[in-house]
């Protein structure tokens, strides 16, 4: 027992040292769920932590943990940042919800930041781009550029973001083609290039000429270009290796001016505990380039989407929708409000099957 | 629901390609087991197969050498395996073990610079009418060349083990390597073979993810395929057939899961996504009811002088 205090007050202030030592210099952590060089979610985080780098140079100095488990192991890769000094800690998963607000609770000195999570503290913030604006100009395309009028989704994890994701992305092909039918496969993984290939791959068996994804590696687009006539698009990073074709558009996640303002807050003592949710307007979704496999006609409309979700002209969710069992979620011209999509457990009316649980 | 949306001769033809891996790398630790030398290593020796096969393939340009370097690769890292039970007379499940995490380790160094690059397509095999006949061609004649390869194997080693006195000497090896030292059989030399050997079946299993089943490099991508052929070769009570049978099983059923998904059957999805476990191991554990029993000698250390 004794030791054990020992060794935790020498551990303590082993870290209280380092971060008395490291004092000058703003230390900035990064918590990845997949590799770096994943070429999608990961990465594009990544790319916003060299920008932080680029940015203030040798004011700041970053340090990034890949690779790391949902759950309990999270909690220990944390502790072990806060330990070592740490004054602003993004963490980049939403399965990090819980150990984020567990070692926060720890470390009341250090700044953290939950990427798409909801739960916030006095040191805790939450921050999230609107992927559905960019699924918006997705679904348009897609349900404008089938053939077979089959859409093949590969779904992560059924919570609130991936629901939101597939209703925009439907709402807005049966807007272009009332025809279109969505297929679901739920992988239940952000990142199995074996299983998102196997579910691409049984998708395109079915029939789907489109394939929308909501993992983060390329592999469905291999699965796409071996079938031939398959299209698929960027997830998170442009994916440009595949373009122009399978690859037609990209969903783009931009980071970088997020993590150089909150770098910028905690180096000037302004950093408050704050709820960020951007979109296509402040730049934080952006749409890859649309290649010309992609008609001109399509491409005009897409980009004049594009253009009226970042004006605000436009809402991605404007009524009239419906719920899936028929009951009216939105009235004709009414808007959805933010609390409603955040906690998004349903499908709109159209989509087939049930959403697991 | 829309269960006619599934194609079976497509599902056929799907099955045949997830099921290959597994089934490599389990003939290879069946010829092991067979030789009476357990190795838990199989995952370590494919994820390491599938990187060298992936990075040799992506230097040369050319997807059958890419194969022939995952082969030795996973055969090198078996070697290791070899120095620490047959020559220093190690723990062989605690080496098996040490080996599937040094192969993880080691895959994810060599792989650095490989992630995201797209390596060169392996051909599938394209006979001018046999491959355009309308069920047969897809299912039979229009795979990759390692998929048949996979199959031939199984084959072989089934009338190998069967038939020759190659086969009877590694069973006798197997069964009691003592009496075999007596009958003057080099018991060390006949396990080092099987165990390169299993090591090659498993590089080759892995390879054949990197390059043909996903295709790209990613970490730790073997997930555990490695796991599922040692519990095959078990379940298939050392048979190699049924070794291709609880293969197909499993990647049938893994295969189908999606589909049914995707067909939108209102079956929860998280016993769609166990059910090739379940089911393989329900089916195997049947017909290993004929008491067929592991070889004599399995895990048992072997020295001359006992």
């Amino acid at each position: 027992m004794k030791l054990t205090t020992l060794l935790t007050s020498a551990v303590m202030a082993l870290g209280l040292a380092t971060s008395a030592y490291a004092e000058d210099k703003t230390k900035v952590g990064f918590v990845y769920v997949g590799p770096v060089g994943d070429g999608g979610w990961t990465f594009t985080h990544d790319q916003g932590r060299k920008a932080v780098e680029a940015e203030f140079g040798d004011a700041v100095e970053t340090v990034f943990v890949e690779n790391v488990a949902e759950g309990p192991d999270a909690e220990r890769v944390l502790t072990q940042m806060a330990l070592n000094g740490a004054d602003l800690i993004f963490t980049t998963s939403f399965g990090f919800g819980e150990a984020t607000i567990n070692v926060a609770s720890r470390f009341p000195d250090v700044k953290f930041e939950h990427a798409t999570g909801y739960q916030r503290a006095d040191n805790v913030s939450t921050y999230s781009a609107r992927f559905y604006e960019g699924r918006a100009v997705q679904g348009h395309i897609a349900g404008s550029m089938t053939e077979s009028n089959i859409i093949g989704y590969i779904a992560s994890y059924p919570i609130p973001e991936v629901i939101r994701g597939i209703n925009s992305a439907y709402l807005h092909a049966k807007k272009a083609n009332p025809d279109v039918e969505f297929r679901i496969v739920w992988v239940y993984t952000w990142f199995d290039p074996a299983k998102e290939a196997d579910a691409a791959k049984a998708l395109i068996e079915q029939g789907a000429d489109v394939i929308l994804q909501h993992t983060d590696s390329t592999a469905p687009h291999a699965a796409a270009q071996e079938a031939g006539n398959v299209v698929a698009f960027g997830q998170a990073s442009d994916m440009s290796q595949y373009a122009p074709f399978p690859r037609v558009s990209a969903i783009l996640d931009v980071w970088a001016p997020y993590y150089i303002a909150r770098t910028q807050a905690v180096m000037d003592g302004t950093w408050e505990s704050v709820d960020t949710w951007h979109g296509i307007s402040e730049g934080m979704v952006g749409i890859g380039e649309i290649t010309d496999a992609v008609p001109a006609e399509v491409k005009a409309e897409a980009l004049a989407l594009k253009e009226a979700l970042r004006t605000g002209a436009y809402h991605a969710f404007t009524g009239p929708i419906n719920k899936q069992d028929g009951s009216v979620w939105l009235a004709d011209g009414e808007v959805a409000d933010d609390a409603t999509l955040a906690g998004m457990t349903f499908y709109i009316q159209g989509i087939e099957g049930e959403i697991p649980n | 629901m829309d269960l006619s949306s599934i194609n079976p001769v497509l599902l056929v033809a799907s099955l045949m390609v997830a099921a290959t891996p597994i089934l490599l790398a389990a003939i290879g630790e069946l010829i092991v087991e067979k030789a009476g030398v357990l190795n838990l290593g199989v995952e370590g020796m494919m994820i390491v197969g599938a990187i060298c096969g992936f990075a040799i393939s992506v230097e040369t340009g050319s997807p059958i050498v890419g194969f022939v370097g995952a082969a030795i690769g996973g055969a090198l890292l078996s070697y290791l395996f070899v120095i620490l039970t047959q020559y220093a007379l190690a723990n062989q499940v605690a080496s098996g073990l040490a080996l599937t995490l040094f192969g993880l380790g080691l895959s994810s160094l060599l792989g650095q610079g490989y992630v995201g690059v797209r390596p060169p397509p392996t051909p599938q095999l394209d006979l001018p009418v046999l491959s355009d006949l309308p069920v047969v061609g897809p299912i039979l004649f229009s795979h990759d060349p390692i998929l048949y390869f996979g199959i031939l194997l199984t084959a072989a080693v089934w009338a190998m083990l069967k038939f020759t006195r190659v086969g009877l000497i590694l069973r006798a090896v197997g069964e009691n390597h003592d009496a075999a030292h007596a009958l003057g059989y080099k018991v060390v030399r006949i396990r080092t073979l099987a165990i390169l050997f299993g090591g090659a079946c498993a590089g080759l299993g892995g390879a054949y993810i990197s390059l043909i089943r996903v295709p790209q490099w990613t970490e730790g991508m073997t997930a555990g395929a490695g796991w599922i052929a040692l519990a095959l070769v078990v379940f298939a009570s050392w048979k190699p057939w049924r070794a291709l049978l609880g293969a197909y099983l499993f990647g049938g059923i893994t295969v189908m899961q999606l589909n049914l998904q995707a067909a939108g059957v209102a079956i929860p999805v998280e016993y769609l996504a166990m059910s090739p476990y379940l089911i393989t191991i329900l089916v195997l554990v049947v017909l290993s009811a004929d008491k067929s029993s592991a070889p004599a000698s399995l895990g048992r250390i072997f020295h001359a002088s006992n």
